[in-house]
């Protein structure tokens, strides 16, 4: 299958990314070239197989459900891009009415 | 002295001829002689030397641990605590781990000296190394060509003689590929096998950490540190972790070792490829195992298969990547979405962006079950072959790559052609299966081939045994 422009603009946008024009246009032509690739499993008859999910065929652990700090609030601030004492610093959500 | 295996270089260092203290300061003057090479993004030479100092007092007093003085270098995808971790990406400027990752940890508690942090393809995507926000790394054995990828650093950093092992991550073959391409032992183990805890996430249900080591020994001594369950990572096996190291020199009994039709007849593959797996076959057979040529009809769909499923992973595990609460943020956004979209377009490379591209396609509502659902169960399709092959046969048996490291000016105009690249190792992370690269000759420029051993979930011990017999 062939993807198109607003097709492509639309994916960057949910994987929040931007594209100039030109680099649309290399995007596109990989794309479609990577996709041209992986369709050939559309060759397989997968009819009634059961998706492979879980790597491990262990049944999941269970552990207490008790709370722990392993993380101080300087930590967690250290590799801020933009911060204040006791806050990670992001532009303004709400707007003023 | 050139470092050959742990146990001959442990005995130096309790003899008194050779002290940790000197053997760093070495390894640190040679890593200064090679920094063409780009193989370290960064030399942790105060650390080092201090802990060396640690360690052989450790020897003296007798209560050093079981790697004491092992000089490793880890992929730049690691968390070690209070250092700088980047996936050589852009996105990832100034950030420093609040944490050491588990299999770190290990090593650590047995007395390693972690000597930096290696070059490798941004998030681990790439074949090559030349997807590096920091640059390509050089395969020591060739300036002019690549050591492979994505753990390109690591392989070139041991190749080059710049520590003693090194780790890296595989999660289609990023550990392999340069271990073949530099001549060195490269393992991926079973998933599961070593805890994730601490590895930047690419694709979750293909990745698993491996050492580089220059033989089996080493490799089976690294594997059995690291490995066993642990608590951080709920997918990481509770299965009794043997003492590889203990019983790698045992004689192996006559193995069952099948090998693909459809590898044996693979167009790209090259003829002293060829001719070096054919030898390979042959010296098997002259140890008594036996060798057995099987139809296997999924080669070509396994890269496919491999890419939708971790573009699919890798969209949503780098989704945290967003300029917010760490690493980098676009200087000129004032609005939250363009935080988000101007942080992520300057901080990510142009191969993530495709694999994200796509990846949230496979995901996206309409194509999900065509894509991503049907990658499913093509996997189940492909671990049920497996299965039923490894109840017959002891090991698959193939090449490691098709050819020999390629150069660094190669110019692809189609990215499908470097995917190509992993086409014999996919398999094992596709099946979560255990393989290891051994290097068995050289190729029409000289340079190492390696040959892979692939074996049945949890087999290691038998693994790396078998694996003794090829070279």
């Amino acid at each position: 299958m062939k993807l198109t422009r607003d097709q492509i603009e639309k994916l960057a946008h949910l994987a929040r990314l931007e594209f100039s024009d030109s680099e649309m246009d290399e995007m596109m032509n990989d794309l479609d070239k990577m996709l041209g690739f992986v369709d050939r499993i559309s060759e397989l008859d997968l009819k009634g197989v059961e998706p492979l999910i879980y790597m491990n065929p262990e049944v999941d652990k269970l552990r207490e459900d008790k709370a722990e700090i392993r993380i101080t609030k300087e930590d967690a601030l250290k590799n801020a891009p933009n911060r204040d004492t006791d806050y990670f610093r992001f532009p303004r959500v709400l707007k003023d009415s | 002295m050139a470092y050959s295996d742990y146990p001959s270089y442990r005995k130096e260092l309790e003899s008194g001829s050779l002290t940790v203290v000197a053997e760093v300061e070495r390894i640190l003057e040679k890593i200064d002689q090679s920094a063409h090479l780009n193989a370290y993004l960064e030399v942790f030479a105060s650390d080092a030397r201090a802990r060396a100092s640690v360690i052989d007092q450790k020897i003296a007093h007798k209560t050093a641990g079981r790697l004491a003085g092992m000089v490793i270098a880890i992929k730049d995808n690691l968390c070690f605590k209070d250092h700088k971790v980047s996936a050589s990406s852009k996105i990832l400027e100034g950030f420093q781990s609040l944490f050491t990752g588990t299999a770190i940890e290990r090593l650590l508690a047995e007395d390693v000296v972690i000597i930096g942090r290696t070059n490798c393809d941004e998030f681990a995507m790439g074949s090559s190394n030349l997807n590096s926000a920091f640059g390509p790394v050089l395969n020591p054995l060739d300036n002019s060509r690549v050591p492979g990828g994505s753990s390109g650093g690591s392989a070139a950093a041991l190749a080059a003689g710049l520590c003693h092992a090194s780790l890296g991550s595989d999660t289609g073959g990023s550990i392999r590929q340069p271990a073949s391409f530099t001549g060195l032992w490269g393992l991926k183990p079973t998933y599961g096998r070593i805890s994730r805890h601490g590895l930047i996430a690419y694709a979750s249900s293909f990745d698993q950490i491996g050492p580089f080591a220059l033989n089996a020994y080493d490799s089976a001594l690294l594997l059995e540190i690291m490995a066993g369950k642990d608590e951080y990572d709920s997918t990481c096996s509770e299965q009794a972790v043997p003492s590889y190291s203990k019983h790698i020199e045992e004689p192996v009994s006559k193995k069952k070792i099948a090998v693909f039709k459809s590898v044996l007849n693979h167009q790209g593959l090259d003829p002293a490829v060829q001719a070096n797996f054919h030898q390979q076959i042959e010296q098997l057979k002259q140890k008594g195992h036996t060798v057995e040529e099987v139809d296997f009809d999924y080669l070509d769909y396994l890269v496919p298969v491999y890419y939708l499923l971790t573009t699919a992973e890798a969209s949503s595990n780098l989704a945290r990547f967003d300029g917010v609460h760490y690493g980098f943020r676009a200087s000129e956004a004032e609005e939250p979405e363009a935080v988000y979209k101007k942080s992520r377009t300057q901080g990510f490379g142009k191969e993530v962006k495709r694999r994200i591209l796509l990846g949230t396609f496979v995901l996206s509502s309409g194509y999900y079950d065509a894509y991503y659902g049907n990658a499913q169960r093509a996997r189940r399709l492909v671990t049920n072959e497996m299965n039923t092959l490894l109840e017959k046969f002891d090991f698959i048996l193939t090449p490691t790559t098709p050819h020999e490291a390629f150069r660094l000016d190669r110019k692809d105009t189609d990215p499908t052609v470097m995917y190509l690249e992993d086409i014999f190792t996919v398999l094992a992370n596709i099946c979560g299966l255990p393989a290891v690269s051994v290097p068995t000759g050289y190729g029409s420029s000289k340079l190492p081939l390696g040959t892979q051993l692939m074996g049945k979930a949890f087999s290691e011990l038998e693994l790396l045994q078998t694996a003794k017999q090829l070279g």
